[in-house]
């Protein structure tokens, strides 16, 4: 009982002196536990309802058969539908339609409209079946009906008997608005009509997106899938609804983990804040532990107590943060989407749902590492022999023992070892651990750094007359390291991470410019719409095009997707003119080219980017069989290209070679060159004059490649606040640090007064003390974070995008935020000592008893 | 193929809209305005007097007419002797859709057909249906011959005249053989079946009585022969029902001297007889011909279906000039109630005929529009 009051009556009176160092403590685990619960329910709820909003167009089938390329043959139908063991063959077409009105809305000015044969879809989608109105039923089968979801309707601005014009390639085709679905999932955006309608106004006629199975019942599914996948050639996929949701989950992995993994360091970064503090604490209350001790506190005892007020802060900083992060991914969802900028996942609104077991984890995350980051502490304040601890001037020996430079050398050695392991299962998890391991061991030899770094100084110093306040703050600094460290740690951590950070995005941003400057020649870019199925340019509007005054040469591009892979997002294919004996003309080669000497003459050329040679091990010089066209063909990768705007895979190829596989005339894309005397303001007038003109949508190189940059910009939004974050937690550590530090040394100063310096001269020495601290700091958590750009560049971005970078340094960023932290750490310790200072001298040294 | 039936949650909606549409195609959409004529939708052909029947051309489907049916229906005798009724239906529908549009999804004609079996034992029908767009093979009405089929189901017409269907329905499967003893009975004037007051109210119509049947039934996992007697009807009409008709009552009747009776009726919305008909054709070949004024149909006992409220005439007399016909149900409940899937509901049952008050042989009786206009 008496030790209860006693435990509460010792955790108030600390907290209730230093409410400034528990609020930080507080709030640097509220801000990792709610970045990291934040992403998790953001991503979690675009996720569910991604594949919720699949699974609904699959509604009930069993299996589903795709074809490889966007489309199948619809003959694939009845072949399907008489196999036996199957109960019902739905035959769905799916085609993304551009909306005419909202065609400028970057990835979702489109319209999914999905094909049914209401027969056959009634009773396995049942809630795709159009609601007609009573007396006009023919509707479900009209050839210029469309019935919307809920939210398309709201999008469009349409209602029950409104017309609804939508693109087809360059014209533009009417339907009629018949009404509502059955049942649509809040936010999707929908349409549904009939599939032979679908089929002829939207030039498909022949072509399936997919055909869906319910089988009989006591029909083995997975005998009739195999049955089925070998009777099939390797044009179709036979998918189950898992494997789309497995398509989802692959969609926004990469992205998804590599920001819980920004979170945890936000995690990290607090545990460190609450050892410093506790760490100081400890060495604060040095004498009113050991009085503990000698009063009958067990050595036990007084280690569950520190420990108790780290898991005190940290369950209020998990709680904090559990709610913070709840109501920042909300607000996040409104402002970016459920895929926070990343563009994985259009067309549906999500919902935040609060998870109990995310929220456990994340709770037992934070309020778990707060109390790790003490337990040192609380170790250190148990074995304490509580005699000498009475003694003044001993704090520095409490931090001896973290001097030791063996477990800091092993986890840095074991951080490079690590540098060198393969993925896990596509993710770069010991890229991660890397980080972590030179992170905590950079940290844990900072005693020993600063020792020798302010040792140095000390003995450069020593050859010349030094004034008093820096010959002071040097030696002070000089013979007792351990403190110093840890006020210093903070800094290091703060700045290793934003100098990672900021290198690792500034080397990508730096990489995606000159990758847009190889990739984007032309002077012009034409485009039939954004994106969507139903676009695309006759050979004779292509020539019309490259026939427009001004235009010197026109490329043309074919781009459509292929599913090879059912449980990974699509491949795209891109066709256009390239030079074989030249392919980085037109392509960012890295690496190896084969030369066309060295191309088979049976197997046509392609050209993969880097991450299909992670992803399906196409590596120069191999054959590989690629459905397109009617058959599959052999093709060879004759070489490997850089791209950063399609982390899944694509794969380029002649437009001849893709032309005489597939008699697909259409094409998606142009690329023009000016004459030397033509403006872009003429030409693009004049492209808009041709009949056509109004649906291209032209762009200069320029504007491309602003659009390009502002969509890498928002993609890393996300990183730029976690810099942030990292900042203001490194600040608050140092805040924390300094001013702990400095009442620590309440004794120190009331003797330096007493043997005449003025107040002013130790104000300038704490200055000194700490505008040196924090400049090693810089500099240590400068090559620290170099290191770990390094690993983040040349290792977890290839591993968990496919993509290379190179380095490069953001050197005017970096230096102004290092002035910044020295600025702000400088004036941290001023406050600090101003308050320490403002007790009477004598008092101070009084309590040197 | 048996036991295909699979718990389904109920549809609701979706399928009602589904099947309300199908109750449109193959009843009521037959019923023209004269106003609605002069539109240049897809034209169909009329129904004209005076075109011979052509066999066996016309035995095979008309797809320029708007509707057509195939309607078989007959007893059964089990090998314990019982009596069983059954019913196999092949609708086909044209639709309005656009005639240009190439895709082989285009709906332009429907293939609708329901089965039942009718058991005393069970108290009420066992029965299904099916619906599909032709196309691809799966679903179709050929021409040239009777040749149907909707994915497994079919009828068809062989070379020696026999009709062979396979029906696996939701609780039984049909394999049936129908031989002919009698050539067709042409209906009315020469197969012209006038519906109402209107010329162009009419079908082109006959029937094949007296059909032999053998096969077999499946139910319950367990396959019996079977034998019996079948009435199949092949019907085709752009203008079926009068706008102001309600449904009607129609019996067909293989008769145990060999003769065959067919009559119906329509009946008006205010419940006159907008039009009456009946044929009587002897075992000779002799066809008796008689004219609406001809022909009354006085209901004898009407019965209240539990689950649509619908009071049905179950017991009929039917007065033909100077005969008094009676028809009696093989059992009172032989409603087919499909309307959360085709959206119809109709009596369609097994009857044993007397003829003025002596057994005379057992028919089929149909009662349509009585929960609901048909006519929608």
């Amino acid at each position: 009982m008496q030790a209860m009051m006693l435990r509460r009556w010792l955790l108030w009176g600390e907290w209730r002196a230093h409410v400034p160092q528990a609020a930080a403590v507080v709030a640097a685990i509220a801000l990792g536990v709610a970045l990291g619960f934040a992403v998790h329910l953001i991503n979690a709820a675009a996720y569910n309802e991604f594949a919720a909003a699949a699974r609904s167009l699959s509604g009930e089938s069993d299996l589903q058969v795709r074809g490889v390329q966007a489309t199948l043959d619809e003959t694939l139908y009845p072949f399907l539908a008489q196999r036996d063991g199957v109960r019902i063959a739905n035959p769905v077409l799916e085609l993304d339609i551009i909306v005419p009105a909202h065609a400028n809305e970057r990835r979702h000015g489109m319209l999914k409209v999905v094909g049914l044969d209401i027969f056959r879809a009634a009773a396995i989608a049942p809630d795709l079946v159009g609601i007609p109105e009573e007396d006009n039923l023919f509707d479900l089968l009209a050839d210029d009906a469309i019935f919307l979801s809920p939210a398309a309707m709201e999008w469009l601005g349409v209602r029950r008997g409104d017309p609804l014009p939508l693109r087809r390639g360059t014209q533009v085709v009417t339907l009629r608005v018949a009404g509502g679905l059955a049942r649509a999932r809040a936010g999707q955006r929908l349409g549904v009509m009939d599939i032979g309608a679908l089929q002829w106004r939207f030039r498909q006629l022949g072509r399936l997106s997919r055909v869906e199975l319910q089988l009989l019942p006591g029909v083995d599914r997975d005998a009739f899938k195999a049955a089925l996948v070998r009777d099939l050639d390797e044009r179709h996929l036979v998918t189950q609804v898992s494997d789309q949701e497995a398509r989802v989950a692959n969609m926004s992995r990469a992205y998804r983990v590599n920001l819980n993994m920004l979170a945890l360091v936000a995690l990290f970064t607090g545990a460190f804040l609450v050892f410093s503090t506790q760490m100081l604490s400890v060495v604060r209350r040095r004498h009113q532990l050991a009085l503990l001790r000698v009063l009958g506190f067990t050595r036990a005892q007084l280690l569950w107590q520190i420990a108790l007020e780290g898991a005190i802060l940290g369950t209020a900083g998990a709680l904090l943060g559990l709610a913070l992060g709840h109501a920042a991914a909300a607000a996040a969802l409104d402002l970016f989407g459920g895929d926070l900028g990343g563009g994985f996942f259009s067309g549906i609104q999500p919902q935040i749902r609060f998870d109990p077991a995310a929220a456990g984890v994340f709770f037992l995350l934070g309020a778990g590492i707060a109390m790790l980051g003490s337990m040192a502490p609380a170790w250190e304040a148990a074995r304490t022999h509580p005699a000498p601890a009475l003694k003044p001037g001993s704090e520095d020996h409490a931090y001896a023992r973290l001097a030791s430079p063996w477990p800091a050398l092993a986890c840095l050695a074991a951080g490079g070892l690590f540098t060198q392991l393969p993925p896990v299962s596509g993710l770069p998890v010991f890229g991660y651990l890397a980080v972590a391991l030179l992170l905590i061991g950079g940290i844990a030899l900072m005693p020993r750094l600063a020792a020798s770094a302010f040792s140095g100084l000390l003995s450069l110093a020593a050859r010349r007359p030094l004034r008093v306040i820096p010959a002071l703050a040097l030696s002070r600094l000089a013979n007792a390291p351990n403190q110093a460290a840890v006020a210093l740690g903070g800094v290091l951590a703060s700045f290793t991470l934003v100098a990672a950070m900021g290198i690792m995005v500034s080397s990508f941003r730096i990489s995606v410019d000159e990758w847009l400057r190889h990739i984007l020649p032309a002077d012009l870019y034409v485009q039939t719409a954004a994106a969507g199925d139903t676009r695309g340019l006759t050979p004779a509007e292509a020539e019309m095009i490259a026939a427009a005054p001004g235009i010197l040469r026109a490329d043309f591009f074919r781009s459509t997707q292929l599913a090879l892979d059912p449980a990974r997002p699509g491949v795209t294919l891109i066709a256009r003119p390239i030079d074989a004996a030249d392919p980085a003309a037109t392509l960012p080669m890295t690496g190896t080219t084969l030369p066309p000497a060295a191309l088979p003459r049976d197997a046509i050329p392609v050209w993969v980017s880097e991450a299909m040679v992670d992803l399906y091990g196409h590596t120069p010089g191999k054959r590989i069989t690629l459905p397109i066209g009617d058959a599959p063909r052999d093709f060879v990768v004759a070489g490997v290209w850089r791209d950063y705007g399609r982390q899944f895979g694509a794969i380029q190829m002649r437009l001849s070679d893709y032309r005489s596989l597939t008699r697909d005339p259409l094409v998606n894309d142009a690329a023009l060159w000016l004459r030397a005397d033509a403006t872009a303001e003429d030409a693009m007038a004049s492209l808009q004059r041709l009949p056509f003109g109004g649906v291209l949508d032209i762009s200069a190189r320029s504007r491309i490649r602003a659009l390009s940059l502002d969509i890498f910009d928002r993609s890393f939004a996300v990183t730029y606040l976690l810099e942030a974050v990292a900042v203001i937690i490194g600040l608050l550590g140092v805040a924390a640090g300094f001013s702990a530090q400095t009442l620590a040394r309440i004794r120190e100063f009331g003797v330096l007064r007493h043997i005449g310096m003025t107040r002013r001269q130790i104000l300038a020495l704490l200055a000194a003390e700490s505008g040196l601290l924090t400049a090693l700091g810089i500099v240590l958590g400068f090559v620290l974070g170099g290191c770990i750009s390094l690993i983040l560049v040349f290792i977890v971005n290839p591993q968990s995008f496919h993509w290379t970078l190179q380095w490069h340094l953001p050197g005017q960023e970096l230096a102004a935020v290092a002035l910044a932290l020295l600025l702000s750490a400088s004036l941290t310790a001023l406050a600090a000592g101003r308050r320490a200072l403002a007790d009477n001298a004598v008092r101070a040294v009084r309590e040197d008893w | 193929m048996t036991g295909r039936a699979r718990p389904r949650p109920p549809r609701g909606p979706a399928l009602l809209a589904a099947g309300m549409l199908l109750a449109t195609l193959c009843w009521a959409d037959a019923a023209v305005d004269p106003a609605a004529e002069a539109e240049p939708a897809p034209r169909f052909a009329p129904v004209v007097p005076g075109t011979p029947l052509a066999f066996p051309a016309d035995f095979g489907a008309h797809p320029d007419f708007r509707t057509e049916w195939w309607y078989a229906t007959g007893w059964l005798e089990m090998p314990d002797g019982r009596p069983l009724g059954f019913q196999v239906t092949f609708f086909r529908a044209a639709t309005e859709v656009d005639r240009a549009n190439p895709s082989h999804f285009s709906p332009k004609q429907l293939i609708i057909a329901h089965a039942a079996l009718s058991d005393p034992a069970v108290g009420r029908l066992l029965h299904d249906q099916r619906s599909a767009r032709e196309g691809f093979g799966l679903a179709y009405a050929r021409e040239g011959d009777t040749d149907v089929r909707l994915d497994d189901w079919h009828l068809v017409r062989t070379r020696n005249g026999h009709y062979e269907t396979v029906i696996h329905a939701d609780g039984f499967t049909l394999r049936l053989s129908l031989a002919p003893t009698q050539p067709p009975m042409k209906q009315d004037r020469d197969g012209y079946s006038r519906k109402g007051p209107r010329p162009e109210q009419a079908s082109h119509y006959y029937s094949e009585p007296h059909l032999r049947v053998s096969g077999s039934v499946t139910r319950d996992g367990s396959t019996m022969p079977i034998k019996g007697t079948a009435w199949l009807d092949h019907e085709w009409s752009t203008a079926y029902l009068d706008p102001d008709a309600d449904g009607w009552d129609w019996v067909g009747a293989s008769l145990d001297d060999g003769s065959a009776l067919m009559a119906f009726r329509i009946r008006g919305k205010d419940g006159s007889t907008i039009w009456a008909y009946a044929g009587l054709r002897d075992a000779a070949g002799r066809f008796t011909l008689y004219e609406p004024g001809q022909v009354d149909f006085q209901p004898r006992r009407t019965w209240r279906s539990p689950r649509t409220g619908a009071a049905y005439p179950v017991e009929m007399q039917i007065r033909t000039g100077t005969t008094e016909w009676r028809l009696l149900p093989l059992q009172d409940d032989q409603e087919l109630d499909a309307r959360q899937s085709t959206g119809a509901v109709y009596w369609e049952g097994a009857v044993t005929v007397t003829r003025d008050g002596r057994p005379a042989g057992r028919g089929y009786y149909e009662l349509t529009g009585y929960v609901r206009p048909l006519r929608l």
